[in-house]
């Protein structure tokens, strides 16, 4: 049976450079990156290395990129590091609607521990309205979240002018947005964005899982959240994933280089596929923004569709038994699976919303790929709406 | 290409374990799946230490672990909604009528072998399989699929399996028809399965504080209202909290009166409970509805038989006959303690089930 992963959005295969450069670390380097001695030097210098690369990833300079252990803890570690740091300002945060669980689940805990939370709603295609954005700004809003590159639909926000618009507003409201889904991709530039805070993460630009990095403007107040150790210059304390932040700095170089040639090979896949579904499957819309249209921005390797009368948890079984990884929706603590609150925000038709499923191309696939998955997903789909 | 493709509904228990590993070796091709129904709702603080039920975290944890080391695909289904829908709610709702629910045949109605074998078939899967003590069988004569009494009388669960259909048994397999408990358990022990030595689950799966007393105090509590406990003679005793409190048949939770007595009756129109002696509890008959017929098409002529009005009950002899659509009157030939409405009357040919019910009333003279 052949294999196709079609899942890069969840995550992607670590690139063959990142397992070498890994496993020197892991075999050369016994030094604790905080020793004095020369084990621990060496050690060290592998760190800023590494750090360097990431800074240039996004256009930033590397004594603002913090290490962590992926973007969970990055989004944790925004929301609350600047609602410490800032809490004679006030106790009002801002979130969209459709963020990562990371930052979501983490909002709730706060409204939980008594901060209030404006949630967004987003158009039909999962972009924020500047007017919704304006409308929920406060005297007291000490920080607004929304997420770059939406990881289930691929919507791309404006971030530089939302950014703008709250700036404009109060140049005191610190910006964070979750790029976890656009780094490797599509160019980030932090100056460019405006933003004070931004989240990636190793794992989904083909390095290790268990490493990503929080990017910190200079000159805002913003606090740690863990305690113990100097690491990070005692923002982040912890022995340094060594290996995790090599690999992490061997992705991001990787993913600068051949960032373009990336983005059109995921393109050029994902709009075959969708044109081959859109053509082959009655009854399947686009989720999100229809990237055939061209209209909205979007990631280039995401493609949602929707199928009509199908319950998306039997199409994505019927197709692992197919041998095709995708996804729909996310895993609760049970490990089945819950309806997508993305999807929900779009408001699509229940009919539809029922039956999201998301693929995700880049560098596994191959134009075969998508011929196995044109063959294979209509009769899926026919097969779970036939019984 | 095999004997087909089978999907095997796995607990984390012993018995579904076995299942599996059963199949396995038969040369079924095997998919294992844990049917996520009620982890949502239970608080998460007793999720992660004490529930224990069939889709607490921990089951699943087994369940992929038994998986892999069959080395069978394993899934979750989220079947939260429709067990809510179909379990939880006719549950409450049957409390709420002065009856006492049974939700283990309402899960194996609409969720095991209805929404699950459902999708059994968009998975191209054959079969459906399950730990379920009981046997599948064809008649030979009439070409209707039977459902028959385990190997294992102790454990046989044909009675909370009489609603199959005979699509549903057609494509079911009950490989532990034929076992013994304890062979099962050797056998898990054999195949080095960790789940070997698993206490049986006992307690309604959802109601995770083990009393269903909590569960309605917490769900649904405008049905629990206090009112009279009266005698069979109309005196009246004393109050009681909430009719769902009490079930026919109960002792405990009465006021002392110098004598035994039971619970005879509930009844939900003037939110009364009947008390009375033991012999009150006595009832020679009953009358049945929401029938589902399994040996037979239909039953269109008074036929004898035996029957079981609870799980635990035994078997005793009566007398069958139709007294208007989907609606029976069982006559038993002695009189039966404690018929309760709501409960599941099942009616057995020798081995095999005849069909069976829902208790509607019992018949006292």
């Amino acid at each position: 049976m052949r294999r196709v992963y079609a899942d890069h959005a969840a995550t992607t295969p670590v690139h063959p450079r990142v397992v070498e450069a890994m496993v020197a670390a892991m075999q050369a380097e016994i030094g604790n990156p905080s020793s004095v001695h020369g084990f621990g030097r060496t050690a060290r210098r592998l760190v800023e290395e590494a750090r360097a690369r990431v800074a240039a990833l996004i256009g930033a300079s590397p004594q603002e990129i913090f290490f962590t252990s992926g973007g969970t803890e990055a989004d944790n570690w925004a929301l609350r590091g600047t609602l410490m740091a800032n809490r004679a300002r006030g106790k009002h945060l801002v979130v969209s609607a459709i963020e990562h669980h990371a930052v979501l689940d983490c909002a709730a805990a706060l409204e939980r521990e008594g901060w209030e939370v404006t949630y967004l709603p987003v158009d039909s295609v999962g972009r924020v309205r500047e007017e919704d954005l304006l409308a929920a700004l406060r005297p007291d809003t000490v920080l607004v979240s929304i997420m770059h590159t939406n990881n289930e639909v691929g919507t791309v926000q404006d971030i530089p002018r939302l950014c703008a618009l709250v700036k404009e507003r109060d140049p005191n409201i610190v910006f964070h947005t979750d790029a976890v889904q656009a780094a490797g991709i599509l160019p980030l530039d932090v100056k460019a964005l405006g933003v004070d805070l931004l989240t990636i993460s190793a794992h989904k630009i083909y390095g290790p899982k268990g490493v990503g990095a929080l990017y910190v403007r200079h000159g805002f107040r913003f606090a740690p959240v863990l305690f113990g150790g100097g690491q990070e210059r005692k923002m982040r304390p912890g022995t340094e994933n060594l290996p995790g932040i090599v690999g992490f700095g061997v992705a991001a170089e990787i993913a600068r280089e051949e960032l373009p040639r990336r983005a059109e090979h995921a393109r050029r896949l994902r709009d075959r596929f969708l044109r081959g579904v859109l053509e082959r499957i009655p009854g399947v819309r686009v989720s999100g923004p229809n990237p055939l249209e061209g209209t909205v921005p979007c990631h280039p390797g995401i493609a949602n569709i929707a199928v009509q009368g199908v319950e998306s948890e039997a199409l994505l079984l019927a197709l692992d038994l197919q041998g095709v990884a995708a996804s729909a929706g996310s895993a609760c603590t049970a490990g089945s699976l819950e309806p997508s609150h993305v999807i929900r925000a779009l408001g699509l038709p229940p009919d539809y919303a029922a039956g999201a499923m998301r693929f995700s191309f880049g560098e596994a696939n191959t134009d075969e790929d998508i011929d196995y998955l044109l063959e294979v997903l209509p009769q899926a789909v026919a097969q779970v709406r036939g019984v | 290409m095999g004997k087909g493709r089978v999907l095997v509904a796995m607990s984390g228990g012993v018995d579904s374990s076995v299942t599996a590993a059963l199949l396995v070796e038969q040369g079924y091709e095997v998919i294992g799946v844990t049917m996520n129904t009620w982890t949502d709702d239970i608080p998460e603080e007793i999720q992660m230490n004490q529930h224990s039920g069939c889709c607490s975290i921990w089951a699943v944890e087994d369940a992929r672990r038994v998986a892999e080391i069959l080395g069978i695909p394993y899934y979750v289904f989220n079947f939260q909604g429709k067990f809510s829908e179909t379990v939880i709610d006719y549950f409450i709702r049957e409390y709420a009528r002065g009856r006492t629910p049974n939700p283990c045949i309402a899960c194996n109605r609409y969720v095991k072998f209805s929404a699950f074998l459902h999708r059994a078939r968009q998975l191209g899967c054959d079969y459906i399989a399950t730990g379920h003590y009981a046997r599948v069988a064809r008649d030979p004569e009439t070409g209707r699929w039977l459902l028959g009494k385990a190997r294992d009388s102790w454990k046989d669960q044909t009675y909370v399996l009489y609603n199959m259909t005979q699509e549903a048994l057609s494509r079911t397999l009950f490989p532990l028809g034929d076992w013994l408990k304890s062979e099962v358990r050797k056998k898990a022990a054999e195949l080095g399965l960790p789940v070997h030595d698993k206490p049986d689950s006992q307690e309604i799966c959802f109601v995770y504080t083990g009393d269903y007393k909590d569960f309605l105090r917490e769900r649904c509590p405008e049905a629990l209202v206090p009112g009279p406990i009266v005698t069979t003679r109309g005196e009246v005793i004393g109050t009681h909290q909430g009719l769902p409190l009490y079930t026919v048949g109960q002792r405990k939770g009465l006021p002392a009166v110098g004598r035994p007595i039971y619970v005879v009756e509930l009844q939900p129109e003037t939110n009364t409970l009947v008390v009375g002696d033991d012999t009150d509890v006595l009832a020679r008959g009953l009358e049945a509805a929401d029938l589902n017929w399994i040996k037979i098409p239909a039953l269109t002529e008074p036929v004898r038989c035996t029957a079981k009005i609870r799980r635990m009950a035994p078997e005793v002899p009566c007398t069958l006959e139709p007294i208007g659509p989907d609606r029976v009157r069982v006559t038993f030939d002695e009189p039966v303690r404690a018929v309760t409405p709501g409960q599941a009357v099942v009616f057995y040919d020798g081995e095999w089930v005849l069909g069976g019910g829902t208790i509607e009333r019992a018949l006292r003279d």
